[in-house]
């Protein structure tokens, strides 16, 4: 075991596609999936000639993006040329920007543990995306270029980042108010939303940064915190031996749950970046700067705030819930069919994330609305059904998007709320457990319990839970 | 400025050139003296003066985010040396 304590310092590399129709230098289709290279034009392909033609729409979400993450917005922007031979990129140049990028100097804010910390944004800037390499062992590769010209902006983060929790929590924030701008799909199956990280550790107390290696291919959420805790155990040990660090890119394996090194992508990394002669500069003039603010939507930390404040909701539900915009747009639509919004909060976190997350769906694949949400919660206070049944319809309700009501009609689930009817299996269900009663009534509450459960199962479970108790109990001390 | 022999195998290493032996010291020779020519602009004051990118008189030429229409794939893939499915065969590359 290490005696030596070490602190870890993280600094992010996010990459985002931006969901625009066209590419960013020519107008073929972005769209995902279509069949190898037949999203390509001689633009995109760097054929000799072709000139590129700057996306508006590309420039406005890049800067809409740098505005959510508080970045200061530069006034002229240009792009510059970063020369790499790769078979991925066409031109073997990729279209990037190196000395005025579109933002620079942001923040977000980050919670873990149940602290706010604010990391630093270095910059944001506007780029391109390479193609897609597909490796068919030692007799070659295989090279789609539809993703070429995807646009693409870069997110550096300051090496402020002191976990691989804290990174996962950056990340969320990162895809939560990248979606909540809806500049793009973000989705980290699909490739739009990447994380590259540097990771170094120093002994604690230590100024200068220790040695870094650079990680690859963490391909969700958890695989960016699993590549860091293995990185962090990693460097540990070879410090420990009295050992160097070797400065190199890393690739994390999933399936393996290791780093390994990538031999090859050893050589220096010398882009010579220069200013593209094909693309003259951007200026971004203070009306523009003025429209695309006033265009940004609610952002994910207001909404939570407001969530606790107008709601009263807990800290950690308004954080859940806001995480993903269209979670928090469903908290939303069902309080405008019920005023309890703590319950509405326990449906979401309890049955639906469960349900989502076992299925592995998205919430736009189940036919869950605001609108049915609401209602289950409306009836559930109104006593028609109760909690129990209420997950049954709740099921129902993901299988057929049929509305609550409807459901507990035609399924005959309608709470007993009638004394009569209620007392009457009370009776019944005393007069056939006579050592029950006898155990209760010689002070064992929790005899109680099994009498509750028998009305229960004799009413199908439709009997009001709290009338069952308020009668027994009145029957057994009566 | 002098360029030295390992500056010219570095570039050339980083443009994938193969330059013999005996060009290196011509290559150089060559680059030194393209480079001290440029160096007499040095011999200016530009303080004050902002870098220039481009000597056009333009900026922001940019287009609408209107999808146009692709080259059918036969096209795409004419001038490959190899294809396999639709897509470009290279040498492999080592991951």
């Amino acid at each position: 075991m290490s005696t030596v304590q070490y602190e870890t310092v993280i600094g992010l590399e996010v990459h985002v596609e931006l969901h625009t129709k066209s590419k960013i230098f020519c107008g073929c289709s972005t769209e995902f999936g279509a069949p190898p290279n037949t999203h390509t034009c001689p633009v995109c392909l760097g054929h000799p000639g072709v000139l590129p033609v700057l996306n508006r729409q590309a420039v406005e979400y890049a800067i809409k993006a740098a505005m959510a993450l508080n970045c200061q917005i530069a006034d002229i922007s240009h792009f510059d040329r970063k020369n790499y031979f790769y078979p991925d990129s066409p031109k073997a140049y990729q279209i990037s920007q190196a000395a005025r990028p579109i933002g620079e100097h942001g923040w977000i804010d980050i919670e873990v543990g149940g602290k706010t910390k604010r990391i630093g944004i270095t910059r944001l800037h506007l780029e391109e995306d390479a193609g897609k390499l597909t490796h068919t062992g030692a007799f070659g590769s295989l090279v789609d270029f539809n993703r070429v010209g995807t646009p693409l902006v870069e997110i550096v983060s300051e090496p402020e980042i002191s976990s691989p929790e804290e990174a996962r929590a950056y990340l969320e924030k990162m895809r939560a108010i990248m979606q909540y701008c809806e500049v793009s799909d973000v989705k980290m199956e699909e490739g739009s939303l990447r994380c590259d990280a540097n990771i170094s550790i120093r002994p604690q107390g230590q100024k200068e940064f220790g040695i870094r290696a650079e990680l690859k291919n963490m391909n969700s959420f958890r695989g960016v915190q699993r590549g860091l805790e293995y990185e962090e155990i990693r460097q540990a040990e070879i410090l420990d031996e009295g050992g160097v660090v070797v400065q190199e890119t890393r690739r994390w394996d999933e399936a393996k749950g290791q780093t390994f090194s990538m031999r090859g992508k050893e050589e220096a990394h010398d882009y010579r970046y220069f200013p593209d002669p094909d693309l003259v500069s951007v200026e971004i003039g203070a009306d523009w700067k003025e429209r695309i603010r006033a265009s940004i939507p609610e952002l994910p930390d207001a909404r939570r705030a407001r969530y606790s404040a107008d709601y009263g909701l807990p800290a950690y539900d308004a954080q859940v819930i806001t995480s993903s915009k269209p979670l928090a747009d469903l908290f939303e639509e069902s309080l405008k069919h019920t005023d309890d919004a703590k319950s509405v909060s326990n449906w979401i976190m309890g049955e639906l994330l469960g349900h989502l997350n076992t299925s592995g769906l998205e919430l736009g694949a189940v036919p869950i609305t605001g609108q049915s949400l609401g209602e289950l919660v409306g009836l559930i206070g109104k006593g028609t059904v109760s909690s129990k049944i209420a997950k049954t319809v709740f099921k129902e309700m993901l299988q057929s998007g049929k509305r609550p009501q409807q459901i507990v009609e035609e399924q005959g689930l309608v709470q007993i709320s009638d004394e009569g009817a209620i007392k009457a299996i009370v009776t019944e269900v005393v007069a056939a457990n006579p050592q029950s009663v006898e155990d209760y009534r010689a002070g064992k509450d929790k005899a109680i319990g099994f009498l509750v459960g028998q009305v229960m199962k004799q009413s199908k479970g439709k009997a009001n839970p709290g009338l069952v108790n308020k009668l027994l109990t009145e029957l057994l001390k009566g | 400025m002098k360029i030295t022999v390992e500056q010219v195998e570095h570039v050339a290493k980083l443009a994938r050139l193969n330059v013999q032996d005996d060009e290196k010291e011509m290559f150089a020779e060559q680059l030194s003296a393209i480079l001290q020519y440029a160096e007499k602009l040095n011999e200016l004051d530009t303080d004050n003066v902002e870098p220039t990118t481009h000597v056009l008189p333009l900026h922001s030429v940019m287009r609408e985010d209107n999808v146009r229409e692709s080259l059918p794939i036969e096209r795409v893939l004419q001038n490959a040396p190899e294809d396999e499915d639709g897509q470009f065969r290279v040498p492999a590359v080592l991951e």
